[in-house]
């Protein structure tokens, strides 16, 4: 029986870790092979040495989209988590309590399979649908609401708000399975710690910072990378929605936007792969200190 | 420790691990390279023939011959229902394998880099492959031999000498052709004739008659001009260019292809960007810069919109919105300055749409011949009548009653006679230009019509890509 086991488990892991290798850990070490050639994305090429990551210390568009990432990163998870941490606590504890026990808000049921729902579409579908929703002009829906005599909001149109409209998109997209995970942490809190902090007059608010909030920490962590690295990506909403691929003027650009262009727009495969080894540094680097910064002891329970 | 919380730590130290494989960091670049690596592809054998009168490019006549179209604008009937049948009517054994795909560079691309391309394909659309890029990289046949072979059938000439002029010069890289651009494209102003008839407003060929008549469009409550400054601005720049050529002739375009040193900032480029930036402030409706063409196409149809800068396609793409009271008309772009070089008639009449034959397909003669089909004049005259667009083979649609917007603009081009010019190349040949170009028409346009700076950021940004020695650069003459 023992010696069985081995050709068993080998048997399950053979076919997926071969995908696995073929398609993400030797796509991966292409492009780092890639990056270091001038390949067009047509033919053959030559190995350039570190010349495309000169070029794009260089660029001053790379820059400007690493700042629009950062922006992204710095709001995307914050937004996200204190909206889906706040509407998960109604959910789970805001409501009035009856004999010690603690619930939702009336409703919860369906709020939280209503929250769920942006989550269910696929993102270029959302993209598509908030594309009107931000409509610039009178047929766009925000605007449609105004009176006749409104001068139309010009949304994605505008410099100055268009990565804001992009922000919002991605936050109304994320903050329903936040919500159904912080609900899920908040459900395996021992009710016990609720009903003895009530006795002891806590308030609401006392009840969630110092019981909900300590005891989802660990949660908390992991969301705060995944959504990290959702704002590093931002791709598929930006080539969707913003005006001319990142633009009005570059205002919406951000790193993947630039890799899709340069890849396959500008014929620059080798700077896009270089592109591609800096978003994957980046993105690794923003894990592992997220990882750290906020390690803390898990509350025990 | 609680169960809850180690499951909690388990969940960290996966994504911890996860993240250091890469499983969920930066997945839009891992597909990049799927397509690489195809370099050094052993060449396939390729089908030959003998050349005779009747083979004059030597085909196989019993090798099959794959042809892939763009499902686009066009359609793929005068392929499936006019091409395919005339080549088979002469090479009956030649079996013919048709695909049509809107994802041009995703279902090509990969062939192409692994040895086993199609052997005629179409190449356009949104997902359109860097065409420069492809000739540079030697996956281009050179057409040399189905230009200098005859004609189909007009007897006595050559497949070139049967098409219109430029139209062999605008898939020539570097002295030799290697694409056929086959469909033949007026650009111009388009507005409703009806709309126009019915205020008596009259069409402009100098700019002060052209300014006024905005004015009094705008007083009559309807968007003067505009264009989609979302995804179409490339419109925009064509208007702007084609202003600079009547100003200082075709050659501000040549050199602005050729990346000469000063070639934006000329004197003729800044007077157009002068004068369709005051166009810009004055009558475009500034939400414009949010809305994709479809949306502002429509708007015209709706008679909401009074003049939007095109090229002939834009009547046929609308069909379906055109209400009954709408009749497409074109005009030629007025004159700038009383000092214009080119007459207001003249006009920016250009070939798109490419089609090649692939250097490393298993049948690449067999795609010349399949666009040697193509180049007859009864098969450009069945795509004209099915696709309503015009194509390079001169004379084809003549005596053809066609729609009442591409009368006007066959008329507009009667009336341009030698003035007809073919443009600039920048385009297709510098994407990243291109993309420059749109951005800065948007800026010019809805941002305050600042014309220098115009200029000047087209004159960085072609500099740059004439330094960047990872573009490959053509020239024209």
């Amino acid at each position: 029986m023992r010696h069985g086991k081995y050709p068993f488990i080998i048997g399950f892991l053979v076919v997926p870790l071969a995908l696995y290798l073929v398609f993400v850990v030797g796509a991966y070490l292409q492009m780092f092979q890639l990056s270091l050639t001038d390949w067009s994305g047509f033919g053959g090429f030559n190995y350039v040495g570190f010349d495309n990551f000169v070029k794009l210390w260089d660029d001053p568009v790379v820059w400007t989209a690493l700042r629009h990432n950062l922006f992204l990163l710095i709001l995307l998870p914050l937004v996200t988590i204190a909206l889906a941490l706040f509407f998960a606590f109604l959910l789970n504890v805001g409501g009035k309590s009856t004999g010690g026990g603690t619930r939702g808000v009336w409703g919860s049921k369906v709020y939280r399979i209503i929250f769920f729902f942006p989550q269910l579409l696929a993102l270029a579908i959302v993209g598509v649908i908030f594309g009107r929703v931000f409509g610039s002009d009178r047929s766009g829906m925000i605007n449609g609401l105004f009176p006749e005599s409104w001068t139309p909001w010009l949304f994605l149109a505008d410099e100055r708000w268009a990565l804001t409209c992009i922000l919002a998109v991605l936050i109304w997209q994320a903050v329903g399975f936040y919500v159904v995970l912080f609900s899920a942490g908040m459900g395996s809190i021992p009710e016990e710690i609720y009903e003895a902090a009530a006795l002891d007059g806590a308030t609401k608010i006392t009840l969630f910072f110092r019981i909900t909030l300590p005891l989802l920490w660990s949660t908390l962590q992991v969301a705060w990378v995944y959504l990290g690295i959702a704002a590093f990506d931002a791709f598929a909403l930006v080539n969707i929605m913003s005006v001319n691929q990142g633009g009005p003027n570059n205002s919406t650009q951000v790193l993947s936007m630039q890799i899709y262009l340069n890849a396959f727009k500008f014929s620059q495969a080798g700077y896009a792969s270089a592109l591609g080894v800096v978003l994957f540094f980046l993105t690794l680097t923003f894990a592992a200190l997220t990882l750290r910064v906020t390690r803390r002891d898990a509350v025990d329970a | 420790m609680s169960a809850i919380t180690n499951s909690e730590l388990d969940r960290r130290t996966l994504l911890r691990r996860a993240a250091a494989v890469g499983l969920v960091a930066a997945p839009g670049v891992s597909f990049l390279s799927a397509c690489a690596g195809g370099s050094d592809a052993p060449s396939t054998p390729q089908a030959t023939g003998d050349k005779s009168a009747d083979n004059p490019l030597g085909i196989d006549a019993k090798a099959g011959v794959e042809i892939v179209i763009f499902d686009g604008g066009l359609g793929t009937k005068y392929a499936t229902d006019v091409d395919t049948p005339m080549f088979n009517k002469k090479w009956p054994d030649a079996k013919v394998t048709y695909s049509a795909t809107q994802q041009v560079a995703t279902t090509i691309k990969p062939r192409l880099n692994s040895g086993s391309a199609p052997d005629m394909i179409n190449n356009s659309g949104a997902d359109i492959m860097d065409f420069g890029a492809i000739v540079k990289a030697g996956q281009a046949a050179d057409l040399s031999d189905l230009f200098a072979a005859p004609s189909l059938d007009i007897p006595g000439k050559t497949v070139a000498e049967t098409l219109v002029p430029g139209a062999v010069q605008q898939g020539t890289y570097d002295g030799k052709p290697f694409a056929v651009n086959y469909s033949f494209t007026v650009f111009g102003l388009w507005y409703n004739k009806k709309l126009f008839d019915k205020n008596s407003w009259t069409i402009p060929t100098t700019w002060a008659d052209f300014t006024a008549l905005l004015d009094k469009i705008k007083a009559a409550g309807i968007t003067p001009f505009g264009f989609a400054g979302a995804n179409a601005s490339y419109y925009m720049v064509r208007a702007i260019m084609t202003s600079a050529a009547k100003i200082g002739t075709e050659q501000v375009l040549k050199d602005i292809d050729n990346l000469k040193p000063g070639a934006w900032t000329n004197d003729a480029v800044l007077k157009a960007a002068q004068a369709w930036g005051e166009v810009g402030t004055k009558y475009i409706d500034k939400s414009f810069l949010g809305l994709k063409h479809t949306e502002v196409q429509l708007q015209q149809d709706q008679d909401k919109l009074a003049f939007y800068p095109c090229g002939s396609w834009l009547e046929n793409e609308q069909a379906a919105s055109t209400p009954a009271g709408f009749e497409y008309a074109m005009m030629a772009f007025p004159s700038v300055t009383t000092a214009d070089q080119l007459p207001a008639a003249a006009i920016n009449a250009a070939a798109g749409e490419i089609y090649f034959a692939a250097a490393k397909s298993k049948n690449p003669q067999g795609g010349k011949e399949y666009l040697r089909t193509m180049l007859s004049k009864a098969a450009a005259l069945e795509f004209t009548k099915l696709t309503k667009s015009l194509t390079v083979v001169a004379g084809a649609a003549d005596g053809l009653t066609i729609s009442p917007g591409l009368t006007s603009a066959n008329d507009a081009l009667s009336k341009a006679g030698k003035d007809i010019f073919m443009g600039y190349l920048f385009d297709t040949w510098y994407k990243k230009l291109d993309d420059a170009s749109r951005e800065a028409a948007n800026q010019l346009m809805f941002k305050g019509g600042d014309a220098k700076k115009f200029c000047d950021t087209m004159e960085a940004a072609s500099q740059a890509v004439a330094k960047d020695s990872a573009v490959t650069k053509f020239t024209r003459s």
